[in-house]
């Protein structure tokens, strides 16, 4: 009876106000769905460095006839100098496994993966000798480099990580530039279920001073004006779900269906099991601080 | 029922006190009249009563409960004991006469059937039985004050107070309302009402407590509206 009571006042309200229930909808939504997109661009960078770190390899890379002076006074590596890195990479506890690659297989590596203009005039000379190194945890990456690059006969330990810092960084700067908007938004969409309420309470001030009067509870009396800001954050949260669902569905999972792409990509599992959900439930939350806030001022109980 | 001792309201700093050092006792089943000019205090003692303002000082008990200490949590409960009428009838406009009395219990959250009963009953007791249905605007001034007469008494409160309940009728049709009062009141309701209506009160032969300038200045049994007029 009371709950019919309570939902039945919503409704009235939401009907009386139905242009500014109209604008706290769509503002939730824009707001959220930035939000959200924010979330999304973040997990991707969270799957990417996971899948990226995991295939990263130590390179060793050796002294030979190319190598810089600086770098190696002692020259080309002895063969001694090799069995002994050798024997102490693979009695490194954190190394996995060690592959050693000579210049003649790192010239057919390298043709593998580039187009023969530039492969052509190229020798096996010309490259440099490598040990690739698979560590048991990606994470100890750098200091298992430290280590072995002032090592005896060693030229270089390249961080590859540095190579994928540039993409990381363009991401991060999205995430930032979404929840930048999305913190702009959510304000505004307070402050409209701020002044609906206000709104609402002077065009049903007869009834609430009525319901004051004959002794309704604060409770019953305030949860109406609650439940508008609150449903009609619902209703922007679930719109914004979909406008994400829609971005996944019909725009990156394309792309991660073309042939050859490996890298895995956020689908729309992750906005419904995961951001969906989230967003709704900050939507919900900042109606209900907005509506008890504007409350407080605006409705005497 | 209403107990009032040293009772005094400043509603702001160096103003002029509302109320001076206010004592008066009412009793279960008293009719009283408040009377007074404009601004003799009658507002404050009722908003008072309801808990509408706190007293600057000394004590205010209704229905055995020292007002000036109740939780604000409680005041619902206060309320729930005490009717109110105004001047204005402040009805619903969008609701109809039986829904406006059925408002008043609806938000106490009282189940339905104790609801399709007590309103029919209540209606009839003030006189509108017939007339369920029709809108506040579609009735006399007279009938709109039944009305919320109605809704005042359907959760059957133990004060109903009554602040110029006859401002807006003309004379033939306050004495249908002061009839209804007067009957409400021997059900044992305590009924407190302020009024500027002199025929009314001298009709009646009511008790009158009298304020001027925020102080009790007469307290009379079977009294009239004023003996200096």
């Amino acid at each position: 009876m009371r709950l019919g009571f309570v939902l039945g006042e919503m409704a009235t309200g939401l009907r009386r106000n139905f242009t500014m229930s109209v604008a706290v909808v769509l503002v939730t939504m824009v707001s959220l769905f930035f939000f959200g997109t924010g979330l999304l661009v973040q997990k991707q960078v969270g799957i990417l460095k996971g899948e990226w770190y995991d295939r990263v390899q130590v390179s060793i890379f050796l002294c030979g006839d190319t190598s810089l002076d600086e770098r190696c006074p002692g020259g080309s590596i002895t063969d001694a100098q090799r069995d002994a890195l050798r024997t102490q990479l693979q009695s490194d506890p954190r190394v996995e496994r060690v592959y050693y690659e000579s210049q003649q297989q790192a010239l057919e590596n390298f043709k593998e993966t580039s187009v023969p203009a530039i492969t052509d005039n190229l020798t096996a000379d010309q490259l440099p000798e490598s040990f690739r190194v698979r560590l048991v945890d990606p994470q100890q990456y750098r200091e298992v480099s430290a280590d072995y690059q002032t090592a005896a006969g060693v030229e270089d330990v390249p961080d590859q990580r540095a190579i994928l810092q540039p993409l990381f960084t363009v991401l991060d700067v999205a995430t930032n530039i979404a929840l930048g908007l999305a913190a702009l938004m959510l304000l505004c969409s307070m402050m409209l279920v701020s002044t609906t309420i206000r709104l609402t309470a002077f065009s049903r001030r007869r009834e609430t001073t009525i319901m004051r009067l004959v002794g309704a509870s604060r409770a019953l009396i305030q949860l109406p004006f609650v439940l508008e800001g609150v449903v009609a954050s619902l209703i922007g949260g679930v719109l914004a779900s979909g406008a994400l669902w829609a971005m996944v569905n019909f725009g990156v999972s394309r792309l991660q269906n073309r042939p050859g792409f490996t890298t895995r990509l956020v689908d729309t599992a992750d906005v419904l099991t995961e951001t969906g959900p989230i967003i709704i439930g900050v939507g919900v939350v900042f109606a209900i601080i907005a509506s008890l806030f504007s409350l407080r001022r605006w409705l005497k109980v | 029922m209403i107990t009032f001792e040293h009772v005094s309201k400043v509603y702001g700093e160096g103003h002029r006190p509302a109320l001076a050092e206010v004592t008066l006792q009412i009793d279960k089943g008293d009719f009283v009249f408040l009377v007074g000019p404009s601004g003799s205090g009658k507002s404050t003692f009722l908003r008072l009563v309801l808990k509408e303002e706190r007293s600057s000082s000394g004590s205010v008990q209704v229905n055995g409960r020292d007002v000036g200490r109740l939780r604000s949590w409680k005041v619902p409960q206060l309320r729930r004991q005490i009717g109110v009428v105004f001047q204005d009838f402040r009805l619903l406009a969008d609701k109809s006469v039986y829904e406006n009395v059925a408002f008043a219990l609806q938000v106490l959250g009282k189940p339905r059937h104790v609801i399709a009963q007590t309103v029919p009953e209540t209606l009839g007791l003030v006189g509108l039985t017939g007339k369920e249905k029709r809108r506040p605007h579609e009735l006399s001034g007279g009938e709109q004050q039944r009305v919320a007469i109605a809704r005042a008494f359907v959760n059957r409160p133990a004060i109903l107070l009554a602040d110029e309940p006859t401002g807006n009728l003309d004379p033939e049709t306050s004495v249908g309302i002061m009839k209804l009062l007067d009957r409400i009141n021997r059900t044992g309701t305590t009924i407190l009402m302020a009024t500027h209506d002199d025929d009314i009160v001298d009709q009646m032969r009511k008790r009158v407590v009298e304020l001027r300038d925020g102080r009790v200045v007469r307290d009379e049994d079977r009294g009239v509206y004023g003996s200096g007029r």
